[in-house]
């Protein structure tokens, strides 16, 4: 794949090994352009969440180079690559630690600077693209966890951020908030990278899929042709749900 | 469990009390309660002056007595010794009903149940009519340590957290039949708290991630910045103010 300047984001050579040694990523290289949708598969294990932190600079790559819409990765740019990558971690509880759910979203974008009507505008906006603009005022805890996990999505949004990162964003949610957090995913105008063992989910919102494996991608396709690999999906302890043929359902 | 007590505390009416800036009010119940404890207690009507004050101010914010008075019963514990001070103290006695009571002992009882309850009273009004999250903005706006100010938001926050992950260890606990009772089941619970502990430090590991991902560079930033008028001071001036009048006429006349 060919890396242009316009690139959301671009993944080379990267190397990592936590401080006890273990070694966690041997090597990724992995280029999402800009608008696309990608799921990000893989065994429990195989990297997935230390690729992740690399890619707004939580942790510093042993070797390689990540890149966000052309910008490296480094300690200089950080407040900048924070505000381009929004990452939706998976425990909405985690995410949302203000008092409020405005104070919430309006906690990215006041750390950036922005203060007074253009704030307040900025929070009304992100939450009214996620449908929870009516909760401003209420408790984070006192939201259902689909409703909560929307805000989530929200804060981030508030940051205009060039690439979304969600961690495993159907867990624990029910069938009636996963399929509205995928009509909330799909009409975003933003890089999406989506981190799942839910492949009908993949399936359904991301057209690629890359499949991360003991440390290194081992698979970059369509998701369709990638699910309907049975070796490499055996392979890689990827499984899909009983009953599910990835076949019998149209992709958009 | 903090997010409990502000439900339990707050009223939420509209009124001339509530829309004022917190750190206004906040000021101003601190120099109430400096006032009535600098008031001479021998002063005694000074005192029902203070209550009379007080009352009005919840007549204006619109927060029944019955109100007030049910949440002023976090007081008892403190005040308990209070009463045992006219039977331990020594000097010149008197008989009430029959039993020698210290004289300098019931007025240090008086002095500190009325100044006691006189403070408790002001800070549930305080409560009462200022939210949680707005008494942080206000304390933060009166330059408390900022570390302090975040310490004291995510315990609004997580308290309700936490509180349901203990409920749910618990519930598992009695799932698996364990039932406290006596001395001998206290390791147990005190492995809960340990594991309970374990959890909360590895959720805030995990929170403090999230505020990194997001710009968080050890400050709060700052979201509404709350600019009080000359007119709210003059409108919060009013409590203290008087209050100190009635402290100045005390200390005249004693």
């Amino acid at each position: 794949m060919s890396v242009t300047a316009t690139s959301s984001l671009a993944v080379r050579g990267l190397a990592y090994a936590y401080p006890d040694g273990h070694q966690a990523l041997f090597g990724v290289d992995l280029t999402i352009e800009r608008g696309e949708r990608v799921a990000l598969l893989g065994p429990n294990g195989a990297g997935k969440t230390t690729l992740v932190l690399h890619l707004n600079g939580i942790l510093t790559a042993g070797a390689g180079t990540v890149e966000v819409a052309g910008l490296p990765v480094a300690k200089r740019n950080l407040a900048e690559i924070r505000r381009r990558v929004g990452i939706v971690f998976q425990d909405p509880d985690d995410q949302l630690f203000m008092p409020t759910v405005r104070e919430d979203v309006a906690f990215g974008p006041a750390a950036a600077g922005l203060r007074g009507a253009a704030l307040e505008t900025c929070v009304r906006e992100a939450l009214e693209r996620v449908g929870m603009e009516a909760f401003a005022d209420r408790a984070p805890h006192h939201l259902s966890f689909g409703q909560r996990r929307r805000v989530a999505v929200a804060t981030v949004l508030a940051m205009h951020p060039e690439i979304l990162v969600l961690d495993e964003p159907s867990s624990n949610l029910d069938p009636a908030a996963r399929r509205e957090l995928a009509l909330i995913l799909r009409d975003l105008d933003v890089t999406v990278l989506m981190v799942t063992h839910d492949l009908p989910y993949a399936l359904e919102l991301c057209p690629r899929s890359v499949v991360l494996s003991e440390g290194t991608v081992v698979a970059d396709a369509p998701t369709q042709d990638l699910l309907l690999d049975e070796d490499l999906m055996r392979a890689h302890r990827l499984e899909l749900p009983f009953g599910f043929d990835p076949r019998s359902v149209r992709v958009r | 469990m903090g997010a409990g007590h502000a439900h339990a505390l707050y009223r939420h009416v509209d009124s001339p009390v509530h829309t004022l800036p917190p750190h206004c009010k906040l000021v101003a119940v601190f120099a109430f309660v400096v006032v009535v404890v600098s008031t001479p207690r021998e002063a005694v009507w000074a005192f029902a002056a203070y209550a009379v004050l007080l009352g009005a101010v919840a007549y204006v914010a619109r927060v029944p007595a019955r109100h007030v008075l049910t949440r002023m019963l976090v007081e008892v514990p403190f005040v308990a010794f209070a009463v045992l001070m006219p039977f331990v103290a020594q000097g010149e006695q008197t008989k009430v009903l029959g039993v020698s009571l210290s004289v300098s002992g019931l007025w240090g009882a008086f002095n500190i149940l009325a100044k006691g309850t006189l403070g408790v009273a002001a800070s549930v009004l305080l409560a009462s009519t200022t939210e949680l999250r707005e008494l942080l903005h206000g304390l933060q706006k009166l330059r408390l340590p900022p570390l302090l100010v975040q310490i004291a938001t995510f315990m609004i926050r997580y308290g309700d957290v936490i509180a349901g992950e203990l409920k749910r260890m618990s519930i598992a606990r009695r799932s698996r039949g364990f039932e406290a009772r006596g001395v001998r089941h206290w390791g147990v619970l005190a492995k809960t708290a340990g594991a309970l502990f374990i959890r909360s430090y590895e959720r805030g590991e995990r929170v403090h991630l999230a505020m990194v991902s997001r710009g968080y560079t050890g400050v709060m930033p700052v979201l509404e910045e709350t600019v009080a008028t000359r007119a709210q001071w003059a409108r919060v001036g009013v409590l203290p103010g008087a209050a100190l009048l009635v402290c100045l006429t005390g200390w005249v006349m004693v």
